[in-house]
C-alpha cells in the first residue's frame, strides 16, 4: 500500500496498461487535488482514455497503483464506483431510449425511488435546456444535445469526481462554450473534474493544473502558466502585400523580437514564434514588431496573434508533432 | 426525423447555471439499489427497447406461428395419420424447440450492445454486477411468454387440446421460461466472448440446431439407432419437452421436471460465472 495524501482526489503511481505489444499507458503518475479541474492534454492515442478507464474501474491496470479518494481502484472498486461518474468519449447513454428514459433508468440504478428519479430527471432536463427533447430518442439528438444529456446523466447523483473524456471533441464552437459553462457550474459546487482533451485552449479555459501526456507517459505537468512559459508566449502571423519583401521582413522580425521566424507555404505569409521570457506580453512584442516593419517600409496586409497550439506544445516538449504518436498507439484499442 | 437533428444547436435553450447549481447542492446519495431492484431496472430497459423497436417482436410472433404450421402439416400425415392427431403430440415439443431457439438472440443483442458507450457507464455504477445481464434475460422472459401464448393459440385453433387445463399449461410454460432463462447464460457468454454479431449467430446455430432437433420433439426416440438414443435420451431439451408435454397433459412427471430444473441450475452455475468474468474483463 502506498501512502495517501490528504486532499487528493486521484493519486497514481507508475500506472501501466498494455495491449499486446503496445504500452498504452506507461508509468503514469498523477496527483489531482480535490475540488479542482485537472486537465489531461494529449493527442489521439496518447493514453488518455485508457488512463481514465483504469481510474473509473473499467480496466484493470497491468502495473502500478491508483487511488481515488484513498480507495484502491482494483481492490476497492466498489467504493470508487460509489464516488465517481463517467462521461465517455462517445455518448454514454442509451441511444435507443429517450432523454427522460435514460435519466430515469440511471436514477433508478443509483438508488433513487421512482418518483424521485422522475423529478430529478425533469429538473436536470430543464436545467440543461432539454425539456423539449425529453421525449425524443437520443439517437435523434444533435452533438451538443448528446453531450448535455451525457453530462446530465453523470450528475444525477452529485459525484465527488467526474471524468469527462474529451467532452467537446466534434462540437461546434457554440456548443463547446456551453459545455464549458456546464463544467464550471459543476466544479463551483465542489465536484472534482478530470478532463481529457486534445485542445490546449480547452485545458486553458477550464483546468487549474494540466498534465501533458504522450505515448503513455506524462511529459509535463504544472499550472497553466508554468506550462505555457515552457512553450513560449505564442506566435505572430503576418501577411505582407509584396512577396518579395518577405526575406527582409523575416530579418526585421528576427532582430526586433529575437524570435524564430518561419516562412509559410503562402508566399506572402510568415510566422514568428515569440520567446516566453522576453518580459513583454505577446501583444506588446507584436506591436513593437509592427512598428519596426513600418519603419523598414514593409506593408503588412493582415496580422494575427496566436496562442501556443497543442502542436507547438508538443513540438517544444517532445521534438515531434502530435500526429506521429497517433500511429503506434490508439485510444480506441481500450474499448 | 433526421432533418430535425442538424440545426438544433442554434435553437437549443441555454443551460441554466442557477438551476444547475441548485441541483448539484443535494450531495447526499440514496442507498444503493438491491440486486433484484437493479436487475428489474435493466429488465425495464429491455422493455423500453421493445417499445421503441416493436419489429424485434417478429421472432416471437411470426417465427413460432411458422414453426407450428410447418411441422404440423409437414410431418402430421406421415407420422400420426393426420395433422390434427400429430399436433396433440407435437405442440408442447415444438413450443420448447421454438422458445429455446429464440433464446439465441440474447447473444446477438448482448454483443451489439456491449460495444456502445452506455456500457461503460453501467459498468462504472456501484450496483450488483450481474444485474445488467439478468436484466436482459428478464426482458427476454417476456418475449418467451409472448411466443408461448402465440403458439398455444395457433395450436388450439389447429385442434390441440391440453388435458392438463389452464393449470397444466401455465405450469408447462413456467418451466419452459425458467429453463430458457438459465440456458441463455450460454448466449450471454458467447455474446461477450465473440467479436462480431455474425460469429455469435454462426456459433449459436451450431449449438442450437443439433440440440433442439436431436430430441424427442418430433418423434419417439425408440426408432433411432442406439448411439443416437443415448444422446437424445440424455439431452436437456428431451427432458424439458417430456416435462412440458406431461404437465400440459395433466400429469406430474416428477423425474423429468427434476432433470429440467437440474440442467437449468447447471447452466447458471457454469455459464453465469464465465459470463461475469468476461463482463468484468471487457
Amino acid at each position: 500500500m502506498s501512502q495517501h495524501t490528504a486532499g487528493l482526489a486521484i493519486e497514481t503511481a507508475g500506472l501501466v496498461k498494455t495491449f499486446g505489444e503496445t504500452r498504452a499507458v506507461d508509468g503514469v503518475n498523477l496527483a489531482v487535488p480535490a475540488g479542482t479541474v485537472y486537465g489531461v492534454l494529449g493527442p489521439n492515442g496518447a493514453g488518455k482514455t485508457t488512463t481514465v478507464k483504469m481510474l473509473a474501474t473499467l480496466l484493470r491496470p497491468d502495473g502500478g497503483e491508483a487511488h481515488v479518494f484513498g480507495h484502491d481502484v482494483v481492490r476497492e472498486a466498489d467504493e470508487v464506483r460509489g464516488r465517481v461518474s463517467l462521461t465517455g468519449q462517445y455518448a454514454s447513454v442509451d441511444e435507443d431510449l429517450t432523454g427522460t428514459e435514460n435519466l430515469v433508468l440511471l436514477g433508478r440504478l443509483l438508488g433513487h425511488g421512482k418518483k424521485a428519479a422522475r423529478e430529478r430527471s425533469a429538473q436536470l432536463l430543464e436545467a440543461f435546456g432539454l425539456t423539449d427533447a425529453a421525449g425524443k430518442q437520443v439517437k435523434h439528438y444533435s452533438g451538443g444535445m448528446r453531450r448535455r444529456i451525457d453530462i446530465a446523466a453523470s450528475i444525477l447523483s452529485t459525484p465527488d469526481l467526474l471524468f469527462l473524456d474529451e467532452p467537446t471533441t466534434g462540437l461546434d464552437p457554440r456548443s463547446r462554450n456551453q459545455v464549458w459553462d456546464i463544467v464550471r457550474a459543476v466544479v463551483a459546487q465542489g465536484t472534482t473534474v478530470l478532463l481529457t482533451t486534445q485542445y490546449l485552449d480547452e485545458a486553458d479555459q477550464l483546468a487549474s493544473r494540466i498534465a501533458v501526456i504522450d505515448r503513455g507517459k506524462v511529459i509535463a505537468e504544472g499550472t497553466k502558466g508554468e506550462l505555457k512559459a515552457s512553450v513560449g508566449a505564442g506566435s505572430v502571423h503576418l501577411r505582407l502585400r509584396d512577396a518579395e519583401q518577405r526575406p527582409e521582413a523575416a530579418e526585421v522580425l528576427r532582430r526586433a523580437l529575437d524570435a524564430r521566424v518561419q516562412p509559410e507555404p503562402d508566399p506572402v505569409a510568415l510566422t514568428a514564434r515569440l520567446a516566453a521570457a522576453a518580459g513583454d506580453t505577446a501583444a506588446e512584442q507584436a506591436a513593437r514588431a509592427l512598428g519596426e516593419l513600418a519603419r523598414a517600409g514593409i506593408t503588412v496586409d493582415n496580422f494575427s496573434l496566436g496562442q501556443p497550439s497543442l502542436d507547438e506544445v508538443f513540438l517544444a516538449l517532445t521534438g515531434h508533432d502530435t500526429h506521429e504518436s497517433a500511429d503506434d498507439a490508439n485510444d480506441e484499442v481500450a474499448a | 426525423m433526421s432533418t430535425a437533428t442538424t440545426n438544433e444547436t442554434q435553437d437549443l435553450a441555454p443551460v441554466s447555471a442557477d438551476s444547475l447549481a441548485a441541483l448539484l447542492v443535494a450531495k447526499e446519495r440514496p442507498p444503493r439499489p438491491s440486486a433484484w431492484s437493479a436487475s428489474l431496472t435493466f429488465g425495464w430497459r429491455a422493455m423500453l427497447k421493445i417499445k421503441h423497436v416493436p419489429e424485434q417482436l417478429f421472432d416471437v410472433t411470426a417465427f413460432p406461428i411458422m414453426m407450428v404450421l410447418m411441422y404440423t402439416y409437414l410431418f402430421g400425415g406421415a407420422l400420426a395419420g393426420s395433422p390434427k392427431e400429430y399436433i396433440q403430440f407435437l405442440l408442447p415439443g415444438i413450443l420448447v424447440m421454438s422458445v429455446v431457439m429464440i433464446t439465441m438472440y440474447t447473444g446477438v443483442s448482448v454483443n451489439t450492445d456491449i460495444e456502445k458507450g452506455v456500457f461503460d457507464r453501467f459498468r462504472s455504477l456501484p450496483i450488483w454486477r450481474p444485474s445488467t445481464m439478468v436484466g436482459y434475460l428478464l426482458g427476454d422472459a417476456l418475449r418467451y411468454t409472448i411466443a408461448s401464448v402465440v403458439m398455444l393459440t395457433v395450436g388450439m385453433i389447429l385442434g390441440y387440446r391440453p388435458d392438463g387445463g389452464v393449470g397444466g399449461v401455465v405450469a408447462g410454460i413456467a418451466l419452459l421460461i425458467v429453463f430458457s432463462f438459465a440456458f441463455s447464460w450460454i448466449w450471454t457468454m458467447f455474446g461477450l466472448l465473440l467479436r462480431t454479431e455474425k460469429s455469435v449467430m454462426g456459433v449459436s446455430m451450431m449449438v442450437i440446431f443439433p440440440l433442439t432437433f436431436l430430441s424427442n420433439v418430433f418423434v419417439d426416440p425408440k426408432t433411432m439407432p442406439g448411439w443416437l438414443q443415448a444422446f437424445v435420451n440424455n439431452s436437456p431439451v428431451t427432458h424439458l419437452s417430456s416435462a412440458v408435454r406431461g404437465l400440459m397433459a395433466g400429469d406430474w412427471p416428477t423425474a423429468e421436471i427434476a432433470w429440467s430444473l437440474g440442467w437449468s441450475g447447471l447452466f447458471v452455475l457454469v455459464f453465469g460465472p464465465v459470463t461475469m468474468r468476461l463482463y468484468n474483463r471487457k
